[in-house]
């Protein structure tokens, strides 16, 4: 599913909502989700997971073309934890075909 | 800093948007739950500037009751991964290299 299909499906289940405004809600959603890694806080949404961003420490690297040794600096990667609600339901589909 | 929540999540759209507050709502309910119903069915989830949520199948593995010592299996089971797009990354990073 593209982010377009899951607009789709959202002003799909919605009656009052035109196909405009969910796509505005989808994006204003995806960026203020963004923006919240990109400042350094979580996110927390009961039943889906929780967003935080996981420390690399740094670590020598190397240009895979010439071979020289790099330094790579320390960084943060954004990172997810599906909640007890989707694993479950997740792990339910397997064996199902669909 | 307080994590996100979805309360604040209909609170912008409400702001932003001029949503009422029950559509608000309603539309930040059905985004994670159209997520979840795409992967319960097997289905990726690609949303383009923040990342893909992958699903995938892990047989079983031997594992042992931390407690006891026991040895028990690890079931077949399938789990989502999030694998962040390079958008998302350089936000991240870019943060990092402010601290």
């Amino acid at each position: 599913m593209t982010k377009s299909e899951l607009i789709e499906r959202i002003a799909a289940r919605q009656l009052q909502l035109s196909a405009k405004d969910v796509e505005l809600a989808v994006k204003t959603i995806i960026e203020q989700m963004s923006q919240t890694l990109a400042s350094g806080s979580r996110i927390e949404i009961r039943g889906f997971g929780s967003f935080s961003l996981h420390y690399r420490e740094p670590r020598l690297g190397r240009n895979p073309k010439t071979g020289e040794t790099v330094e790579l600096a320390g960084k943060y990667v954004p990172h997810f934890k599906p909640g007890k609600e989707m694993r479950d339901r997740v792990n339910e589909s397997l064996g199902t075909t669909f | 800093m307080t994590a996100l929540t979805k309360s604040e999540m209909a609170e912008l759209l409400y702001e932003e948007l001029g949503l009422n507050k029950r559509e608000a709502k309603e539309v930040v309910e059905h985004f994670f739950e159209e997520i979840r119903t795409s992967l319960e069915e097997n289905e990726q989830v690609k949303l383009s500037g923040f990342g893909n949520f992958d699903l995938r199948d892990k047989s079983q593995r031997p594992g042992r009751n931390p407690k006891t010592g026991e040895e028990i299996p690890i079931s077949a089971r399938r789990v989502v991964t999030f694998r962040p797009g390079q958008k998302l990354k350089a936000r991240v990073e870019a943060y990092a290299r402010t601290r």
